[in-house]
């Protein structure tokens, strides 16, 4: 009997029992759309939080003042909160010590009431240099950003995020329109292209003004140099841990601290990107844990029918015998009916997860990608499933005396 | 009976079969000689249920590797021999017992086996029917097939050659007619 006769025979006696096959690629079915759902659950997030990531600029650095000493979130350099300052900026700015940084951009913010005419909105105002529009990879919708002309003169002059200007001014045209902040009244020269939201902020809510309009008319307390953060962009994302040390170089170095008790931690988007794909993953492999489980019940289930069935046709086994069927044809016919159980079965899941994975987004707001290889892994385990379970009830059938089978009522 | 039809092998003693030992054979061999050698015809039939005449009267010709071609067209030959030419897409079901029987003989004679072992081949079956099938055998031991056929009923013994009696597990008596051919 050759493959395609023993497929034939083999795809015969499942529809000759349609309830009870349906039954048993159900299980099958259930497990590998829950393996291929999670797996693109996890793929999704990770894939979402790449591109906030790239969004923010792939070779960025962050200095923030203080520093982290364990990995339990104790900081140290307490009341540093002012120890990076405009000077910094100049420094790490500089070809000689820093080489591989292309642009810093000091940045610091406050939480801030703006009114336009009778609309107030609280928002986040920060102060910065126009390094940052290349340094946090934005752009603008309309307008312009502010010059060095400008910072150098604390002129009063605002660029809003997208949603900023929505909330003050409707569906008018913010472009030339003044703002107060802080009982300041600015300009506004521009508006930012959306870039979505961050996990942690929205990066279309906010404005920002030159660092020294910042100091000078907008805070409220006193260090004119003090900045809160730093972004740096390294020359490329190559470089960005050559930009690293220098920049952790130069700031032990202006700040006269030893690297064992720095006063300030500097931060890249790839650690954040390894953290939050350790989270995920941390979540991946729990589901996909509870996922092989359901399916190893599955394949339980294809073995449990297969045994039934080479009990209940324990006696077509005995006449295929008389009739010449040798001990390895009988396996092979047996072997190849549980594995296409599971790889029907498999095929049915790896439609429902396709389908899934189409209208899950829908329900979760999460993206769920299911890369190709996934899908091909998901209809060789259940093939491997199958045969596996077959493996034990085909010899059982291969192994049957052909006059106890004839014999058997 | 199970050891002629190499079914069983015996504990002691040999068997030939066409001049081949077949005591000491392995189960795939033995498997290859049941194919080649022998046809069956059992009490019960011993039909596939979900599977038409033909496709019944093919089984053992799909463990010789034939092509699909071929075995279809000499299934339907097996059948029309037996006079069920209009029959073979009828399931067993549909197929009255004395038919269900011709069935089951045109399936041992599709290989064309040196030798035709029947347990009790009319134990099921109507008088009418019993005569039927012991037509159809006398008609192909008159074409020069051997043929051993178990049975109770001595009428259906009185149309053989020669006659073993079993009686307890011994030959009881040999009754030899002109030709004997099997041991």
């Amino acid at each position: 009997m050759n493959w395609r006769e023993t497929f034939r025979t083999a795809l015969e006696a499942i529809l000759s029992r349609r309830m009870r096959s349906s039954l048993t690629m159900l299980g099958i079915l259930i497990g590998i759309a829950a393996v291929m759902l999670t797996v693109g659950l996890g793929q999704g997030a990770q894939a979402q939080v790449r591109a906030q990531i790239n969004q923010l600029g792939s070779n960025l650095l962050i200095v923030s003042p203080g520093s982290t000493t364990s990995s339990s979130g104790i900081r140290g350099g307490r009341g540093s909160a002012s120890t990076l300052t405009t000077r910094d900026a100049t420094a790490l700015a500089s070809r000689v010590v820093a080489p591989d940084i292309a642009k810093v951009a000091p940045v610091v913010t406050g939480s801030q009431s703006l009114a336009a005419g009778t609309t107030n909105w609280t928002t986040n105002v920060v102060g910065t240099t126009p390094d940052w529009l290349q340094v946090r990879a934005r752009s603008l919708a309309e307008g312009r950003f502010f010059s060095l002309a400008e910072l150098n003169s604390s002129a009063p002059v605002a660029v809003l995020g997208s949603t900023t200007a929505t909330e003050l001014f409707g569906g008018r045209d913010a472009l030339g329109q003044t703002v107060d902040i802080n009982g300041t009244t600015m300009t506004v020269i521009g508006i930012l292209n959306t870039a979505g939201s961050s996990t942690t902020t929205d990066e279309d809510d906010q404005a920002l003004v030159p660092q020294t309009t910042y100091s000078s008319r907008v805070a409220s307390s006193g260090n004119a140099a003090g900045v809160s953060t730093l972004y740096i962009e390294a020359a490329s994302t190559d470089s960005l841990s050559a930009a690293y040390q220098e920049a952790t170089n130069a700031l032990l170095a202006t700040h006269g601290v030893t690297a064992a008790t720095p006063d300030f931690t500097i931060s890249s988007q790839q650690s954040l990107l390894t953290t939050a794909t350790s989270t995920d993953r941390t979540l991946t492999v729990l589901l996909a844990g509870i996922a092989a489980i359901s399916l190893l019940v599955g394949g339980i289930g294809v073995m449990n029918i297969m045994l039934v069935s080479v009990t209940e046709r324990i006696r077509e086994i005995g006449l295929r015998k008389a009739m010449g069927a040798t001990p390895s044809a009988i396996r092979r016919q047996f072997l190849v009916e549980a594995s296409t159980l599971g790889l029907c079965g498999g095929l049915l899941g790896v439609i429902l997860g396709l389908v899934g994975a189409q209208v899950l987004p829908h329900f979760l707001s999460q993206p769920v990608t299911i890369p190709a290889i996934a899908t091909i892994g998901a209809l060789g385990i259940a093939l491997i499933i199958g045969i596996v379970a077959g493996v034990y009830p085909a010899s059982r059938a291969a192994r049957l005396a052909p006059i106890d089978a004839l014999r058997s009522e | 009976m199970h050891i002629l039809g190499c079914l069983d092998v015996p504990t002691t003693g040999s068997y030939d079969l066409a001049g081949e030992d077949v005591s000491t054979m392995s189960e795939a061999a033995l498997a290859n000689v049941r194919n080649r050698q022998i046809g069956f015809v059992f009490q019960q039939f011993n039909l596939l249920p979900s599977l038409p005449a033909w496709r019944n009267v093919e089984l053992p010709l799909c463990y010789t590797g034939m092509a699909r071609a071929e075995r279809k067209e000499r299934a339907i030959n097996a059948l029309e021999r037996v006079g069920l030419g209009d029959r073979i897409e009828h399931r067993p079901g549909e197929l009255s017992g004395g038919q269900q029987q011709r069935v089951a003989v045109a399936r041992a004679l599709v290989t064309d086996p040196a030798l035709i072992l029947a347990d009790e081949p009319t134990g099921n079956l109507d008088s009418h029917s019993s005569a039927d099938v012991l037509a159809l055998f006398t008609e192909l031991h008159d074409q020069g097939r051997t043929i051993v056929l178990i049975t109770h009923e001595r009428d259906v013994a009185e149309s053989a050659q020669r006659i073993v009696r079993i009686l307890d597990g011994q030959v009881d008596s040999a009754l030899a007619m002109p030709a004997g051919t099997v041991r």
